[in-house]
């Protein structure tokens, strides 16, 4: 068992970083549902938001096992405060207009492939098993993101220049993606985790063939932005949270 | 304990998928082992097609409700992930069932994915993909140009 060779408390919150950016994610892509451009991207979105959220609940459900203190995959989701969720920047950003949420899914669901694909080979069964199906998943998301990315840089002046602004707004929070931190490294070295600055080199070189079709250039490196992995987040977590979040924390424990 | 000779696999394998009632679970590949113990407790084992399939708690219900009315008493449903479902785990009479309802089949295992779909009204193959997600997650939108229906498609998953 992987456990007996790592703390269960590295487990524990690698399982909620993982989980956390597919919760999160899920929740901004639901804000749309009825809300995109076309019905068919409606229909879509949605379909994305559904399995993010099924692998949001499988990885809660095991960071709460792990942890083995009594929290279910509801009691993860929505009784933490925004301190406790450690999903990356990226995924929390808003829907400002449709090329961020594009650029978002882009970003993410390249470097989602890119770690399942590596995680498929985890020593830990369980996050072996969600990445093996996760990645199923992540590539046609990804290829989804991509075609979108095409049509709409290389499409009209108005959707090239709404795409170019949400490159630039979202490209500094990419570097958060590949920063090491201390858990995921003594869980690299154990064989359970992913190596984030292994993921780099293919998440790049995805994005640089997808931004030459395009006809999309890259921003200038301004710096990253990062802390959602610690649980220090943008202003925009709290208010997503506080939706997400009410109806649970209103009526405890309510069901249909 | 359940009446006849009917075992407890035959009964859940009988059971419709809640989404796509032209299959039963056998058919679609997600239904893996069922255990039936020297007490007669029944343990099911399930795999859902999408990571969030929503129909998942259908057939938890389905399949109780099934081994129940056998009589069988005592029965658990899990679902685990690996390995993860394909649609090259459907049933041999899958892919007829589908077609006669107006679902345009998954190509055979081993098959590259089609670029073109049969037309399941007119048979035409001037079809194209009008949305790669429908409504559900195991289904695409597709539109024929030579009779101009639309019709889904369950699409390829590898």
């Amino acid at each position: 068992m992987s456990t007996d060779v790592v703390a269960a408390s590295d487990l524990q919150v690698y399982a909620l970083y993982l989980g956390d950016d597919c919760l999160i994610l899920s929740h901004r892509l639901a804000e749309l549902a009825a809300h995109a451009p076309e019905f068919e991207e409606d229909v879509a979105l949605s379909n994305l938001a559904l399995d993010l959220l099924g692998q949001a609940r499988a990885l809660l459900t095991y960071a709460g096992v792990v942890e083995a203190a009594g929290r279910d995959e509801d009691a993860l989701a929505y009784g933490r405060d925004d301190r406790e969720f450690h999903n990356l920047l990226l995924v929390e950003q808003p829907n400002f207009d449709f090329a961020h949420t594009i650029v978002r899914q882009l970003f993410f669901a390249s470097y989602q492939l890119a770690l399942y694909r590596r995680l498929e080979h985890s020593q830990d069964l369980t996050l072996a098993a969600v990445a093996a199906k996760g990645a199923k998943e992540a590539s046609y998301h990804r290829d989804h993101a991509r075609l979108w990315t095409v049509r709409l840089g290389d499409g009209t002046k108005e959707s090239h220049s709404r795409m170019e602004a949400a490159v630039g707004f979202l490209w500094p929070f990419t570097g958060e993606l590949f920063q090491p931190d201390p858990i995921t490294q003594r869980l690299v070295a154990a064989g359970i985790a992913a190596d984030p600055a292994a993921l780099e080199p293919v998440w790049r070189a995805q994005i640089d063939q997808t931004f030459a079709e395009a006809g999309l250039g890259h921003p200038v490196e301004l710096g990253i932005r990062q802390g959602g992995r610690s649980g220090l987040h943008s202003e925009h977590l709290g208010h997503l949270l506080s939706e997400m979040q009410h109806l649970h924390r209103s009526h405890p424990n309510a069901s249909w | 304990m359940p009446a006849g000779d009917v075992t407890a696999w035959e009964i859940v394998a009988a059971v419709p998928d809640p989404e796509l009632p032209v299959l039963t679970l056998e058919d679609l590949g997600v239904l893996r082992s069922v255990d039936v113990d020297q007490s007669g407790s029944v343990l099911v084992t399930l795999t859902p097609t999408y990571s969030g399939c929503p129909a998942m708690d259908a057939m938890r219900a389905d399949v109780q409700r099934a081994l129940l009315g056998a009589g069988y008493r005592n029965v658990a449903i899990q679902f685990e992930l690996a390995p993860a479902w394909t649609t090259d785990q459907l049933g041999p009479l899958a892919r007829e069932h589908l077609a006669a309802a107006g679902i345009a089949p998954p190509g055979e295992p081993g098959t590259p994915v089609a670029l073109s779909l049969k037309c399941p009204q007119c048979g035409s193959l001037r079809t194209r993909e009008a949305s790669h997600f429908g409504a559900t997650s195991c289904k695409a939108l597709w539109q024929c140009s030579a009779c101009g229906e639309p019709f889904e498609h369950l699409k390829v998953l590898r």
